[in-house]
């Protein structure tokens, strides 16, 4: 299945043959071997997971089941462990020396965390997207092409930047202007490239850390729009100390409360009005957090 | 009820304003003392072109202060300073620039924390040391290992250690830059599946550019700069330099201006002649190299600080 092409370590422009085409294939081999039940099929899975920061333990003991193709929100107050979480999935947490994670995160049912995984190779099927803007000081089209340019995807290129900016509902806006800088843009015009840029390579998941926390209301309804249309083709999570906008975007709602410790989780329309824990009420309903 | 006393103490108000005159001193002196430098540069080299025309001098090919025919050509010593330059640039941009990827992508804090202090130990040596380590030991092992016919006094050692001594200047101030590039930029990066390498390569090093670059020119007017070392391991022979054939550039003795200042300086010219007032026309001459080297260096590293927000 998909768990070799992880393990593939280098980065030598080579991938084009071996790598898949994400999500067609997914949906492929789901199809011929589980019959019609496409929907729901977990793509991620977190089995005992904790991480810790030197001693500071950063998540507890979070099992989850992440169904592709579908929002999945994250929330949580200030300092519960769900950036965390998310820098799990990909791996992000290994650039940081302290962290030292514990149990099992599966991508297809591939522990990600095993010794023969690569989390460079992982990272290509997982685009990332972050809290506040992060163009390259390169132009808008260097910008899109990067990833496509690391992963050594070099065919079609400017047909990949277009269909990516289309995606990201940004070609409008910039069609005339893909040599000028990408920092010239507005905050969430930014952000929108830098969507752009994490779905050009054409990731398996998206993950995005609080991707609207740093701009208005205008440009973070036209966010929440495009999230809502990436689900159709990724498997999207998301985390937002927003609750509104978790209620607004997402299908499945996470939990995460202080200590690490993923408290709840369902559908977003369970969570939202009629929560099996107390706790979980507290804070949805603004006594706590 | 008698109001508080808020009123000036003549004391505390005279003290402060002496310790104020005390500190604009301080700073007006080293300010004046450059004024006077440039002043007496300017003064000696004026009376010197008063005596060889300035033409002569700029275009001559030939440099015999002393000797006749007398002539006072700089351009043989430019090329001597060339040498030197070009020679050190080879070894201490790449050197230099690959140590601050290392000290800033690649090695942990801890180690950053003892690297760094380390090798900025390599600038603090004295530069004669750098000199008689250049004659006495790094030109009988290039002969040894090359197959060359190195002389004695030559332009290879004396570069090489130039270029040794200002590594330290490339690599502290390229990795100030580098680490400067903000985080997200990297978290990008990694995030789309870039190795470390290409993150380093196709991120931080452009993003770090202006200072890298401003990093390399304030090293080589250090090397253009640099006197003990040419002047103990280059030797003492003005001459024009051929760029397409690095063996004679760099196998023989050359004169790089400041040794040839040194010489001026110590030998047994007597009187107010032009070979002595030769001194400060060269030296003026490196002056204005070394001030419009830094004057670019200021130039690129505030025209394009504020790209990376």
């Amino acid at each position: 299945m998909t768990n070799e092409q992880m393990t593939s370590s280098e980065t030598e422009p080579t991938d084009d043959q071996t790598a898949p085409t994400p999500g067609t294939d997914g949906l492929a081999d789901t199809a011929d071997s589980g019959g019609e039940t496409t929907f729901d099929r977990t793509l991620l899975e977190a089995r005992d997971l904790s991480v810790y920061y030197g001693e500071e333990r950063a998540l507890a003991d979070v099992d989850i089941e992440i169904p592709e193709k579908q929002v999945t929100a994250v929330i949580g107050p200030s300092g519960c462990g769900k950036s965390t979480f998310l820098r799990c999935i990909n791996r992000m947490n290994d650039l940081v020396d302290s962290a030292r994670v514990e149990g099992e995160l599966c991508f297809d049912g591939k522990n990600v965390y095993d010794d023969d995984v690569d989390p460079v190779a992982l990272r290509r099927k997982i685009g990332m997207v972050f809290q506040s803007p992060n163009p390259f000081p390169k132009s808008i089209r260097d910008n899109v092409a990067y990833g496509l340019k690391v992963q050594g995807k070099q065919e079609n290129v400017d047909e990949k930047v277009h269909t990516a900016l289309e995606r990201a509902a940004l070609l409008d806006e910039v069609e005339d202007q893909l040599d000028s800088s990408g920092l010239d843009l507005s905050g969430g015009q930014q952000q929108r490239l830098c969507i752009a840029r994490a779905i050009a390579p054409d990731p398996d998941v998206i993950l995005m850390d609080e991707p609207a926390s740093a701009l208005d209301p205008v440009a973070t309804s036209k966010i929440e729009d495009l999230i809502e249309d990436l689900a159709e083709e990724y498997t999207v999570v998301i985390v937002t100390h927003n609750m509104q906008q978790a209620a607004r975007i997402s299908d499945k709602t996470a939990v995460f409360l202080t200590g690490g410790e993923l408290v709840e989780f369902d559908d977003t329309d369970k969570i939202f009005e009629n929560p099996e824990h107390d706790r979980v009420e507290d804070y949805i309903t603004g006594k706590f957090g | 009820m008698s109001q508080p006393d808020f009123s000036h103490d003549g004391i505390r108000t005279a003290r402060g304003t002496a310790f104020r005159y005390l500190f604009m001193l301080c700073a007006l002196l080293s300010i004046l003392t450059t004024v006077a430098i440039i002043l007496t540069l300017l003064v000696d080299a004026v009376d010197f072109f008063a005596q060889v025309s300035l033409v002569d001098f700029l275009t001559g090919t030939r440099w015999s202060p002393t000797n006749e025919p007398i002539a006072f050509g700089v351009l043989p010593l430019i090329s001597g300073t060339l040498v030197i330059t070009i020679g050190s640039a080879m070894v201490a941009l790449p050197i230099g620039l690959l140590t601050a990827i290392y000290l800033s992508e690649y090695a942990s804090d801890r180690r950053r924390a003892y690297l760094k202090p380390a090798l900025e130990v390599l600038a603090g040596v004295p530069t004669v040391v750098y000199g008689y380590f250049a004659l006495v030991y790094v030109t009988p092992a290039i002969d040894a290992i090359l197959p060359v016919d190195l002389s004695t006094f030559n332009a290879l050692s004396a570069s090489i250690m130039v270029g040794i001594m200002i590594i330290p200047m490339v690599s502290s101030i390229s990795e100030d830059a580098m680490s400067a590039v903000p985080d997200s930029l990297r978290q990008a990066s990694y995030g789309l599946g870039a190795t470390k390498f290409t993150v380093s390569t196709s991120v931080v090093v452009p993003a770090a550019l202006s200072g890298i670059f401003s990093s390399f020119i304030l090293a080589l007017s250090r090397a253009i700069g640099e006197t003990m070392i040419v002047a103990i391991a280059a030797g003492q022979t003005p001459r024009m330099i051929d760029l397409t054939d690095p063996a004679g550039m760099f196998l023989d003795s050359i004169q790089p201006m400041t040794s040839a200042m040194v010489q001026i300086g110590t030998g047994d010219i007597v009187g107010q002649g032009p070979a002595y007032k030769s001194l400060f026309a060269v030296g003026l001459t490196l002056f204005v190299i070394t001030f419009v080297m830094n004057l670019i260096s200021e130039l690129v590293a505030s025209r394009y600080r504020e790209v990376y927000r």
